[in-house]
């Protein structure tokens, strides 16, 4: 292993008699994962189960109670390492009733193996497993058909297994899968082509494992810096420290801080090996700023030109870890990053039988369930699906009482944009409207997220600040509160959801209703401005309105409008 | 374009840096549990990097059996002094003045109260919600399910049968008032990785790693350092070996090993030769099968 080889994470599926352990001995004997005096005390043990070769299965099983029983019952980690690659094997037991398990050791994983027993072909578990591996956003799934040498390394029986598999797993969503004929217990296959599979011309599997691609896997592009400890230890060194989930930092990059919606620049990254002059995930850095901002933990550097969606309310799918079924509208704990926030599942809509995918209607979550929900929190949380990221779409739920670790959570694609439910006169939307459209493609075309802009008695101001924004290509629209009065917040939101700014000019002020419209717009897309702070004369107030909008990040910099880069 | 990957390296680094920082913006109260060995040296430089510009923001706590090697105190205290640290001693006093010592009560008694009740009661004294602590899941195989946070309970107890799922890098640290959180940044890190980080960092450790001629009392396949009035049976004389210890414990319980390693990669090459699981040493761990499982039940780090 050289000091410049690469970290692969893998996890592993298969059924307790799949040969998963000796599958997992073998690797680890083969890359050097285990040592003489393991090996010599496996040799010795009192519940050696099997007689003739070395059981490499007994490397692996932990915990004296699953010795007794005989299968593993728990997330056990591994090490091996090739010159190439580092490997940490998260080794999960396949058993029906351990979903949590399997979920657990697939949310970090790279790649999943999944064992598929040559004699049974493609099992029911074997499509739960490509369901999970699915689910967790596992990129890369190896499909090791093992117990080959039992089914005379016949390739038509290894051929059935590929379509078979094959065809569930697109169903699911998998891509890059790439299957093994292989024998755990003889070797076949595992570090070198067998030569009793003439017939297969592809990689051993320790040959795969050393080859997949890391890089295309990773997001270079969509800053994402949650805020994990403010460090100061003197008055004039003021650090934000945290691990990059996506994108790059670089020193006079231009960030947006959420939730203030504040725009800056980095000044620089300092660490205890001198200042860098660059970070990618997944490194842990600490990010000095050029502004003094009010940033604390749970917020998150963002690129202003690809800001993550901003919610108190979003779909996920959730798996139920707890013996405490879990329920709607109760109070839950919702950790997030390095954000933690009271949170409900406002709604279950579906649970998911994990091996038929059918949805079937749900009242509470049991343990190892499986189901859509839709979440609500306190406070707004930063998010992208998890598809997209899995650091800012994934989230755990505490129960309050036991402290207890009761669910995991991915959030979904943003088909269904949640939104508050609106009451408009007699009409009602709903907070759930499916939108083929997403918001992330109303602001590709326009050019700029859309936002509401609260003014009070300044009702030029709003005719000239809507031309400007006009005139620079913007879509926005002046709602004036002569009648109606009490719907401009709603109103807003629904030019809001259309992509809009909107302009409302009020008469007199009336905060209650400015609240109101603040909730609905979202924090970072509300621009409340005091009266007596602005410029009296139209043209100047309107240019710092202007400016504070490039400030949120609503607008793109004005000279990157000019040179029309990218609209 | 330039390939944006971290070695292996650096990517357990970044790992158990943000697992540092977590742990000091969520508890109250954390503590470094620090053995003077080379798994304590790679996590005092991984909080110097979490932390810095700043000194490294918790104390840290050695449990002094007093049984330790003459140089391993005077690195501990050189160290503490060049990094600030703010360090803290605790010995089982009592268990001491009554007389405890590995030679007449046997490694599992004398290891129960000068270690697992020493770290317990200093703990709880020192009123600690979170201890790091430096154990890899790579060590043995009952530490392979152990979680990066380990839930104890307000006796201080392990339960592997009853642990909080761990999914992500998101850390679940609620607990009540009297349990605590056993938090181990180097979990993913194999032997071989704590080596290369101390090499590539130039990190300071004990030189008794390393190989040298040493007064030794050689027994049959064990060879025991000479400290501690060590008690010498009839016609047995100390003999100079070239020796290195693989981990470093009591003085007792830690055997030598034969070694011409007198440097990092030597020792490096030696261990990638030889693949002798590094704790097979400690004598602690062979009393019985899967002792070390009953040892962390009871409290043991």
């Amino acid at each position: 292993m050289s000091v410049e080889s690469q970290l692969l994470r893998f996890t592993t599926a298969g059924s307790v008699d799949d040969g998963k352990s000796t599958l997992i001995g073998r690797l680890l004997y083969e890359a050097k994962g285990v040592y003489e005096d393991q090996l010599a005390s496996v040799q010795n043990s009192s519940v050696n189960r099997s007689t003739g070769p070395i059981d490499f299965s007994l490397l692996t099983d932990g915990l004296r109670a699953e010795r007794e029983q005989g299968i593993t019952i728990d997330v056990a980690y591994r090490y091996a390492a090739t010159p190439r690659r580092k490997f940490i094997i998260a080794d999960t037991p396949g058993h029906e009733q351990y979903t949590r398990n399997m979920a657990t050791g697939a949310s970090t994983a790279d790649l999943a193996i999944v064992l598929i027993d040559a004699r049974k072909g493609v099992l029911v578990q074997s499509r739960r497993h490509a369901f999970i591996t699915s689910l967790l956003g596992i990129r890369y799934v190896a499909v090791a058909v093992n117990k080959m040498d039992l089914v005379d390394f016949r390739e038509d029986v290894f051929r059935k297994i590929e379509t078979e598999f094959m065809a569930y797993a697109q169903s699911v969503g998998l891509k890059n899968v790439a299957f093994f004929p292989i024998s755990a217990l003889e070797g076949d296959n595992i570090t070198e082509p067998s030569a009793r599979t003439p017939w297969y011309t592809g990689p051993s599997l320790l040959e795969h494992l050393e080859n997949v691609d890391l890089v295309e896997a990773r997001n270079f592009t969509d800053l994402r810096f949650p805020v994990q400890y403010v460090n100061r230890p003197t008055l004039d060194f003021r650090g934000y420290t945290g691990q990059l989930a996506s994108g790059i930092l670089r020193p006079g990059q231009t960030v947006m801080t959420l939730p203030s919606g504040r725009i800056t620049k980095v000044k620089s990254l300092p660490s205890f090996d001198g200042d860098l002059s660059e970070a990618f995930p997944p490194m842990s850095v600490t990010v000095c700023l050029e502004d003094e901002v009010d940033i604390s933990r749970g917020d998150m550097l963002v690129d202003p030109d690809r800001v993550p969606h901003v919610s108190r309310r979003f779909a996920a799918k959730l798996v139920w870890m707890h013996e405490t079924p879990g329920e709607a509208e109760r109070d839950y704990l919702l950790k997030h990053t390095s954000q933690t926030v009271r949170a409900q599942i406002s709604k279950i809509r579906h649970r998911i039988d994990i091996n038929t995918l059918a949805e079937q209607p749900a009242n509470k979550l049991e343990l190892n369930e499986i189901a859509s929900i839709q979440v609500e929190t306190r406070r707004p949380l930063f998010f992208d699906s998890y598809g997209q990221n899995r650091t800012t779409g994934s989230f755990i739920l505490i129960d309050p009482v036991s402290n207890a670790t009761v669910a995991a959570g991915m959030i979904e694609e943003s088909t269904a944009e949640s939104l508050e439910p609106l009451k408009l006169g007699s009409l009602e939307f709903s907070g759930e409207t499916e939108a083929t459209v997403t918001p992330a493609e109303r602001y590709k075309r326009a050019g700029h997220y859309p936002a509401t802009v609260w003014l009070t008695a300044r009702q030029d101001l709003a005719g000239m600040l809507e031309r400007k924004l006009f005139d620079l290509g913007c879509y926005v629209h002046v709602l004036a509160d002569d009648r109606e009065s009490h719907l401009l917040p709603e109103l807003a939101r629904v030019l809001n959801s259309a992509g809009l700014i909107a302009i409302c000019s009020i008469a007199s002020p009336d905060p209650a209703e400015a609240q109101r419209a603040q909730e609905l717009a979202g924090d970072t897309r509300f621009l409340l401005v005091d009266p007596q702070k602005l410029p009296v004369h139209d043209e100047e107030a309107s240019e710092v309105l202007m400016k504070m909008l490039e400030d949120r990040g609503v607008l793109r910099r004005k000279e990157r409008f000019e040179v029309g880069e990218g609209i | 374009m330039e390939t944006r990957i971290l070695s292996h390296l650096r990517a357990l680094e970044a790992e158990s840096i943000h697992i540092f920082r977590e742990v000091v913006a969520e508890f109250s109260n954390p503590v470094m549990l620090y053995s003077v060995g080379k798994d304590s040296s790679v996590m005092l430089r991984l909080a110097q990097k979490a932390f810095h510009p700043a000194k490294i923001p918790f104390p840290v706590l050695h449990i002094d059996t007093s049984y330790k090697f003459e140089e391993m105190y005077e690195f501990r205290d050189n160290l503490a002094k060049e990094l600030g640290l703010n360090l803290i001693v605790h010995k089982n006093q009592a268990a001491l003045d009554a007389g405890a010592n590995p030679f007449d009560l046997g490694t599992q008694k004398c290891c129960a109260q000068l270690k697992t009740r020493a770290l317990l009661d200093a703990l709880e004294a020192g009123g600690y919600d979170a201890a790091f602590g430096g154990a890899r899941r790579d060590e043995e195989k009952s530490r392979a399910k152990e979680r990066i946070y380990s839930f104890r309970d307000k006796f201080g107890q392990w339960d592997p049968k009853n642990q909080r799922p761990e999914l992500w890098n998101v850390y679940n640290c609620k607990i009540e008032k009297g349990e605590t959180i056993r938090v181990f940044p180097l979990s993913n890190w194999t032997e071989l990785d704590i080596w290369r980080y101390i090499e590539v960092e130039n990190i300071p450790i004990v030189p008794l790693y390393l190989a040298k001629e040493r007064p030794m009392l050689v027994r049959g396949s064990s060879i025991i350092p000479l400290e501690h009035n060590y008690p010498v049976k009839e016609g047995e004389k100390p003999e100079m070996v070239k020796v290195r210890m693989r981990s470093l414990g009591c003085t007792y319980c830690t055997g030598a090993m034969r070694s011409d390693a007198e440097t990092l990669p030597q020792l490096m090459d030696e261990l990638v030769q030889f693949k002798r699981s590094e704790r097979e040493n400690r004598i602690i761990d062979h009393d019985t099968e899967g002792s070390m499982e009953i040892k962390k039940r009871e409290g043991y780090f």
